[in-house]
């Protein structure tokens, strides 16, 4: 039998040996950034500032979710930064949100300017919106019916208000309800004005948008 | 092959019906690639790599056939199937395409500087795809198996989980936001899920790849440069630590799948 010393040098020799070979995962996670500013260069409108992260990306970049309490402080932060429409006036062209809506355009390297009046809004990328639309994706939820599921009929009735409110600040800023949520904050990082956005909502709510027969 | 006869197939194999498009996408593609099965304009490609390999080129005239690609000096087969891997010589681990890069410096007398800065599509650039189209074509039907028993294979791992994670950029896209989950798809087009093995010949085990859609051939550093882009991303530096470290990433975690490189692509 092996003399309880010689367990126990064993075990240290091993654990002095692991440390040398493999850093620590908070050196790990420095050791990555440290990559990636090192891997990346400016090319066109895509400059490497791009890379430094806000609290919510660096909170959410990992398999795991963060603390609640950080999570929270993100969706406090995210819902503070909500610009609410001019004079109160969420409602647009629902025509003009399905252009918006179809167009996965903007904010590449290979794209010429930065300008909302440039950009898309992808979202049919990810979400079903009209059923007519067969081509879409699945990484967020289906919006069909979005506004007749939610009861809206008339979206400056003070009935809507609630989720009119909603909506907007989803499509200003998705962290405020969600931390982590995978949807690009649309009115916070400057890729919609704010007439693109009253557009993209009326897709959702307005009862005569397709969206909602 | 014409290009316009590859989109009137693609064309004719995917469907045009509307009710028949969302289940039947991905069955067409698979129906054309058995189409093209025969004439995957990716052979033609690997033949030209194969030729490159061969033949004496670059200021000290010589040929490739030196190049360990992990498996011992001029071993082609089965090299793909376990890259990113580490190297002593270089002291670093590398894909496939920064290990050609290495020997194209170090036997042929390339610098490998400047190659790895043209741009993908011209000059040397196009002899490393082809060069790496041959190289994967020689373990066709193999299974992935990455060395990890090295430390800086391990410490790579560790890196690329991290990379593929990371969130950032005007949309706060990392890796994962599309290929993070089963059964997601942007628009139409399925997205593996590379945080586990996604399966047979799908993510790490398809590239190098004929794409149809614009008629060219694309190496996992390239495919790797246009998810970035479409990550809204700066641009990653070829062979970078961040785009090695994340196909450690990916190679390691589709241990057991068999690689169909090069495949076709839409």
């Amino acid at each position: 039998m092996k003399s309880p010393f010689l367990v126990v040098t064993a075990a240290a020799v091993w654990a002095l040996a692991s440390c040398a070979s493999m850093p620590a995962p908070a050196d790990l996670d420095r050791e990555a950034v440290a990559a990636i500013k090192a891997s990346f260069r400016d090319q066109g409108i895509a400059k490497v500032d791009r890379l430094n992260q806000d609290l919510g990306q660096q909170a959410c970049s990992s398999p795991t979710a963060p603390p609640p309490e950080v999570a929270k402080r993100i969706e406090a932060t995210a819902l503070a930064s909500v610009k609410w429409p001019a004079g109160g006036q969420y409602l647009g062209d629902w025509r003009q949100g399905e252009k918006l809506a179809q167009s996965g355009r903007g904010m590449t390297w290979t794209d010429a300017s930065a300008l909302p009046k440039d950009n898309g809004a992808n979202c049919y990328n990810c979400h079903q919106i009209d059923k007519k639309e067969i081509s879409f994706g699945t990484i967020g939820p289906s919006l069909w019916n979005y506004g007749r599921l939610r009861g809206v009929k008339d979206v400056t009735d003070p009935s809507a208000a609630a989720i009119v409110q909603y909506t907007w600040a989803k499509l200003w800023n998705s962290k405020a309800y969600a931390a982590c949520s995978n949807m690009p904050r649309f009115g916070h990082m400057g890729l919609l004005d704010e007439q693109q956005l009253r557009d993209v909502l009326a897709l959702l709510l307005d009862p005569k948008s397709p969206v909602n027969q | 092959m014409k290009p316009f006869f590859i989109l009137a197939a693609l064309a004719a194999a995917v469907g045009c019906g509307p009710a028949s498009a969302q289940k039947s996408a991905a069955d067409g593609i698979a129906e054309y690639r058995k189409m093209l099965e025969d004439g995957n304009p990716a052979e033609l490609f690997e033949a030209k790599g194969e030729a490159l390999w061969k033949q004496k080129r670059g200021p000290k005239n010589a040929s490739l056939e030196a190049c360990d690609l992990g498996k011992g000096p001029g071993v082609v087969k089965g090299a793909f199937v376990e890259l990113p891997r580490y190297f002593a010589d270089t002291n670093r681990v590398q894909d496939l395409e920064s290990r050609l890069v290495s020997c194209m410096a170090t036997l042929q007398g390339f610098s490998a500087d400047e190659i790895a800065k043209v741009p993908f599509g011209r000059g040397e650039q196009n002899n490393v795809t082809a060069l790496a189209t041959y190289v994967a074509a020689a373990s066709r039907g193999q299974r992935f198996n990455l060395p990890q028993s090295h430390v800086q294979e391990r410490h790579m791992y560790e890196i690329g989980k991290r990379v593929f994670y990371f969130r950032g950029g005007p949309y706060d896209f990392s890796c994962a936001s599309c290929h993070g989950d089963d059964g997601k798809r942007i628009r139409l087009q399925d997205l593996p899920n590379l945080t586990k093995n996604p399966g047979d010949g799908v993510g790490f085990a398809a590239w190098p790849a004929y794409r149809v859609s614009n008629g060219q051939m694309w190496g996992m550093q390239l495919r790797l440069n246009d998810c970035y882009r479409q990550q809204r991303f700066p641009y990653p530096g070829f062979g970078s630590e961040a785009t090695v470290a994340v196909s450690v990433f990916m190679g390691v975690n589709a241990k057991g799948a068999e690689s169909i490189a090069p495949s076709i692509k839409r």
